[in-house]
């Protein structure tokens, strides 16, 4: 007996209602995720936003002989409360240097304290009732103000919120990167492309396949130990360097390298192998000249991808040293140094209210830093796909 | 079926009996200096034998057509000309294959300058994703074979002028060559491999992928390419196999059936095998 298209459309509906359902719930997980980033994004720029400004104040700084031994004989002692103890510490340095200044006087705009900068985003602050009231009638005056925060981004750690900046954690991840790239990027592109293009297809090669796929997939605090055991302890390499650092951080890169490399070289397709064979290339004629500039794109973003997620790596920099407090930019790749994820990390566990800001504003610069990295594999992608 | 077999040739129940890897009749037209002499040549695939002890006598300077059902091991043969075969792994070869009175096979025998001597043109046109120009002159500079500019933009001419492409392209060099029609690009491939002035080029089914008009005006080329290279073609095209080929090789289940002059091979072939082939029983 055959089937009337009645029965047929009642057999549909039953699973045209499945498809229908299953399509909301995806639809539904796809929202949540968005939910979630939106939610961290907004929280995130609302609490990193003012760190972006600080509080300034106006004084009248009277360089006599005492500033030469406290910098806050300067000021007037209601100033000397509401200015930051590390500009109070700059004054006798700067008459040391420049000794004409003593005897004279200056009006000038210099860093607040940071019980004032989280009085006047409104944050919890300990100023008393009558420094709030003195700083409220300077704010009506125009002496003390919310400013763009150039020490922010100009200026090393430090113990005091309203002088800590991010400068020596980015430089400290731009030459931790720079390590990393040149390590694994041409020992992870020349590993791929010998697996790929010139060794034999034998065991050997398989057992290297299968543990260089499983070195992809290994907690990177065990790189941290095993850069502490080998290249600090066993090589000597200055520990909390960006050296040691890159150095680690590149053994974790590597196997993402190549196998974004191996994945890139395998989409060439061999018809330009056997062309190039067939006017009698060599084998490294026909991978230099024709595989690896069709593979370029891909290997660029592969390594881009694992560099950032590098560049976000906190835990094995912990073991070897990089998770410091630095106030100075460092000057070379042996220097003590730190990087963006583990100035966050730090800044995170003090017990400052300023600070809270001060880590939401790293995260936004870690993530400023690392959308820029995506968005630059991505064009690079687009720029250098070849069609064939 | 019997009034089909009583009007087979007579031929075909006693085949004469050729000297080792020479055709059964020879073509009195064509030149017949040895280019590649091929001996007890077999080829396996892993534990698959794909060729069997072919024995066969390349001339210079005409087309050989290599004709014969899929999988009949024509295109392995091919390969094995210019080697293209040690790119593939588990594949064993024994016999000898011998050109300019050199084994292709020894161990001293350098691939690449073998490649350099025997091109090749492939069933799917490849070009290189480079442009026109690129394309050409990659091999020939990196061959030495060029040091000058100069020289090097005349090679290019002279290479797509032979291949009937100069027209088409003169004015566009550095375009891309896949921008290309198929059939120019197919006829790019050959400009390339001619452009290192090889001895023999073996083409790969090379209009397979062609349309009827690019496939004439391949077919045209190879016959005037002859008088300048040896040519191999393998087709799946009996007519194409008739119009351009002097000597045609029938396989079949990887041995050489038959190796005849095109015109006695279409006419009277002397096997029952090559008969029914030809004549559209199988294949």
């Amino acid at each position: 007996m055959s089937q009337t298209f009645d029965d047929i459309s009642a057999q549909l509906r039953r699973r045209h209602r499945r498809s229908a359902r299953l399509k909301w719930i995806s639809m539904g997980a796809l929202g949540l995720a968005g939910l979630f980033l939106v939610l961290f994004f907004a929280d995130m720029l609302s609490k990193g936003l003012p760190a972006f400004q600080q509080a300034y104040v106006q004084v009248e700084l009277e360089y006599n002989e005492d500033a030469q031994r406290m910098g806050r004989e300067a000021m007037e002692p209601e100033d000397a409360k509401i200015v930051s103890r590390s500009f109070e510490r700059l004054i006798p340095g700067m008459l040391r240097d420049d000794p004409d200044l003593l005897g004279t006087t200056e009006t000038r705009w210099v860093l607040a304290n940071g019980e004032v900068d989280q009085y006047l985003k409104g944050h919890r602050s300990k100023l008393s009732e009558t420094e709030r009231q003195a700083v409220d009638e300077k704010v009506e005056n125009g002496q003390v103000a919310l400013k763009f925060n150039t020490t922010f981004f100009s200026q090393g750690d430090s113990k005091m919120p309203e002088r800590a900046g991010i400068m020596a954690a980015a430089v400290g991840t731009v030459m931790t990167m720079l390590v990393t790239l040149a390590i694994a990027f041409p020992i992870g592109v020349m590993t791929a492309v010998y697996l790929e293009e010139f060794a034999p297809d034998n065991r050997l090669t398989q057992i290297i396949e299968i543990n260089i796929n499983n070195l992809a997939a290994i907690p990177s605090i065990l790189f941290g130990l095993l850069g502490l055991a080998i290249f600090i302890n066993f090589f000597g390499v200055p520990r909390s360097s960006p050296l040691v650092g890159g150095m680690t951080l590149a053994l974790m890169t590597l196997p993402v390298i190549i196998i974004a490399t191996r994945t890139a070289l395998r989409s060439v397709p061999d018809s330009i192998r056997h062309a190039a064979f067939g006017v009698g290339c060599s084998r490294w004629q026909v991978v230099r000249d024709h595989v690896l500039p069709l593979a370029m794109p891909g290997i660029m973003t592969g390594s881009i991808i694992g560099l950032a997620q590098a560049m976000g790596e906190t835990a094995p920099l912990i073991i070897v040293g990089m998770v410091a407090f630095i106030p100075d930019v460092s000057a070379s790749f042996t220097q003590a140094a730190t990087v963006l994820p583990a100035q966050v990390f730090t800044w995170a566990g003090e017990p400052e209210q300023a600070f809270v800001e001060k880590t939401a504003g790293g995260i936004l610069v870690l993530l400023a830093i690392l959308i820029f990295l995506n968005a630059t594999a991505v064009i690079l992608r687009k720029k250098f796909e070849r069609r064939w | 079926m019997t009034s089909l077999q009583t009007t087979t040739p007579t031929a075909a129940v006693n085949p004469p009996e050729p000297e080792l890897g020479q055709p059964y009749v020879r073509n009195e037209n064509a030149c017949h200096d040895l280019s590649i002499r091929v001996r007890d040549l077999s080829l396996w695939y892993g534990e698959t034998q794909a060729l069997k002890s072919l024995d066969i006598d390349i001339f210079q300077k005409n087309v050989t057509a290599l004709i014969g059902p899929s999988g009949c091991g024509k295109s392995t043969f091919l390969r094995c000309l210019n080697r293209m075969n040690d790119l593939i792994p588990g594949v064993t070869i024994r016999g000898l294959v011998e050109m300019d009175g050199r084994d292709v096979n020894a161990v001293k025998m350098d691939e690449v300058a073998l490649r350099r001597r025997v091109g090749m043109v492939f069933q799917k046109p490849n070009p290189f994703p480079k442009s026109i120009y690129e394309n050409v002159a990659y091999a020939p500079r990196m061959h030495d074979l060029v040091s000058r500019k100069a020289d090097q933009d005349e090679l290019v001419e002279k290479a797509l002028r032979d291949a009937g492409l100069w027209e088409e392209v003169k004015d566009k060099l550095q375009q891309p060559g896949t921008s290309l029609s198929g059939g120019q690009q197919q006829r790019l491939c050959i400009a390339r491999a001619i452009a290192v002035q090889p001895d023999v080029i073996l083409m790969d089914e090379p209009t397979s992928a062609l349309d009827p008009i690019s496939t004439a005006t391949i077919e045209d080329l190879m016959d005037k390419l002859k008088q300048q290279f040896t040519i191999i073609t393998v087709t799946h095209n009996m007519q194409q196999a008739a119009r351009v080929a002097d000597y045609t090789a029938f396989f079949h289940l990887g041995e050489i059936i038959e190796y005849n002059d095109t015109q006695m091979m279409f006419s009277s072939p002397a096997t029952k095998k090559a008969e029914d082939y030809i004549t559209g029983r199988y294949g």
